[in-house]
């Protein structure tokens, strides 16, 4: 949890993680899964955050999204892997 | 003249494609609020970029000899720029050179001349040859490697360092190498530039850093600056980089520092594999030309050099800024040829 809160990200979701150098490009959807994140909350928390936050269609599944970013930030070292569930 | 008005003198000013550090040295110097003394460039060739830089503010330069003319003509060189301008502190910036000035340090010194430069012993430690050595007396891991000096034992270095490795030349120079036949290819080329031994150092793929950093001589670190290359030239070298704040590159440094009691200025090289093991890879015995950025970052660790060369305790350093960032640049300085024609003629170059 203390890489994400260390990592920098600007309001155009320019994301620099001082760690390792990296630096990532976030749409505003990914801005908004990495803010709860670093807020604490949990993944079922962070899909309905995102339900009530956006508009969703038919063919979204904000459950994904948050997963599929999560995997992402994983792969990238700034989730640890005890803290999938 | 105040105790802060040192006169210094730096080497390698080559800022070239392969850049040496004196440039991006002085600059650090220059970039202190606190330094109010005189600078001189020390440099090999007449046309070495650093000479004909006036942002520098070089009070002089000086053409010295080659590292393969010996000591006594360094020697003889330096005792007439000190006669010139009496010289402080001298930062040497190139690994060529380090013998010489190593074996001039107490001659130096009693001339009034401070440097802060690794003893002889620390100095062989470090060498690429003496890196599994070094990784185990330090407890910081390194890739498997064997010393080569004979083509023949090629053909049964896989059963100590599996393919694919890095064929390193003794001072400079790393093919990576996937087969015996390519084993074979770099050996000869790097034995004609370099001479014999080479290095076979496994390869683990990951992210290099390097971190650039000053040891007290005791065991202590002074400073240190981590930095991720961003951009690399076709040379391998850094042409744009970001300081970056992972404590375990700093750590390993730590343990660097303690096994060794570095005295001075490094680089230490390390690569992070996806799995996150460190391995170190090389340790440069002097400054990198990126040092720059410690200075920008907020650790001017030349200047602490100069202090600790000066015989003064070193400014306590801050934390520098994770996220700063260096761009280097190509510029074309225009001079008169009088200049050229000064270096070429007298070997020195006046202000004004």
């Amino acid at each position: 949890m203390q890489r994400l809160k260390d990592l920098a990200v600007s309001e155009s979701g320019f994301l620099f993680d001082p760690y390792t150098g990296l630096t990532f490009s976030l749409n505003q959807t990914g801005r908004f899964i990495l803010e709860k994140l670093r807020d604490g909350l949990s993944e079922p928390a962070i899909r309905q955050a995102l339900e009530s936050g956006y508009q969703t269609g038919p063919g979204d599944d904000p459950l994904r999204d948050v997963r599929e970013f999560m995997q992402q930030l994983r792969e990238s070292g700034l989730l640890p892997a005890e803290e999938r569930s | 003249m105040s105790r802060h008005d040192l006169t210094i003198a730096v080497t390698g000013l080559n800022a070239t494609d392969n850049p040496g550090p004196g440039v991006a040295v002085l600059r650090s110097i220059r970039h202190e609020p606190r330094f109010t003394g005189q600078l001189i460039g020390l440099a090999y060739d007449t046309l070495d970029p650093g000479l004909y830089s006036e942002e520098l503010g070089l009070a002089a330069s000086f053409l010295i000899p080659y590292p393969s003319q010996g000591v006594d003509a360094l020697r003889e060189r330096i005792r007439y720029v000190h006669s010139k301008f009496p010289i402080d502190v001298i930062i040497p910036t190139l690994d060529s050179e380090l013998p010489s000035f190593i074996a001039l340090e107490e001659e130096l010194r009693s001339l009034g001349i401070g440097m802060y430069l690794p003893t002889r012993e620390q100095f062989e430690l470090r060498s690429k040859v003496r890196l599994a050595e070094l990784g185990q007396k330090a407890g910081i891991e390194v890739p498997a490697s064997q010393v080569i000096s004979d083509a023949r034992e090629l053909y049964t270095v896989h059963e100590r360092v599996s393919y694919p490795f890095m064929l390193k030349g003794i001072f400079y120079g790393a093919h990576h190498v996937a087969s015996l036949d390519e084993a074979l290819g770099s050996f000869h080329a790097t034995v004609a530039k370099w001479g014999v031994p080479v290095i076979a150092q496994k390869f683990h793929a990951g992210e290099e850093y390097d971190v650039v950093a000053v040891g007290d001589g005791l065991g202590g670190l002074v400073g240190a600056v981590p930095m991720k290359k961003m951009f690399l030239t076709d040379k391998g070298k850094g042409w744009a980089g970001v300081a970056v704040n992972d404590p375990n590159l700093i750590e390993m440094t730590r343990k660097f520092m303690a096994a060794t009691r570095w005295r001075g200025p490094c680089e230490v090289e390390v690569m992070r594999t996806p799995e996150g093991r460190y391995f170190l890879i090389e340790v440069n015995p002097r400054f990198p030309a990126w040092v720059y950025l410690a200075a920008g970052a907020g650790q001017n660790l030349p200047y602490a050099t100069v202090q600790l060369a000066a015989g003064q305790a070193p400014t306590p350093l801050p934390d520098f800024k994770a996220g700063t960032m260096f761009v280097r640049i190509s510029l074309d300085q225009i001079r008169s040829m009088s200049t050229f024609q000064e270096l070429a003629s007298t070997g020195e170059l006046l202000a004004g």
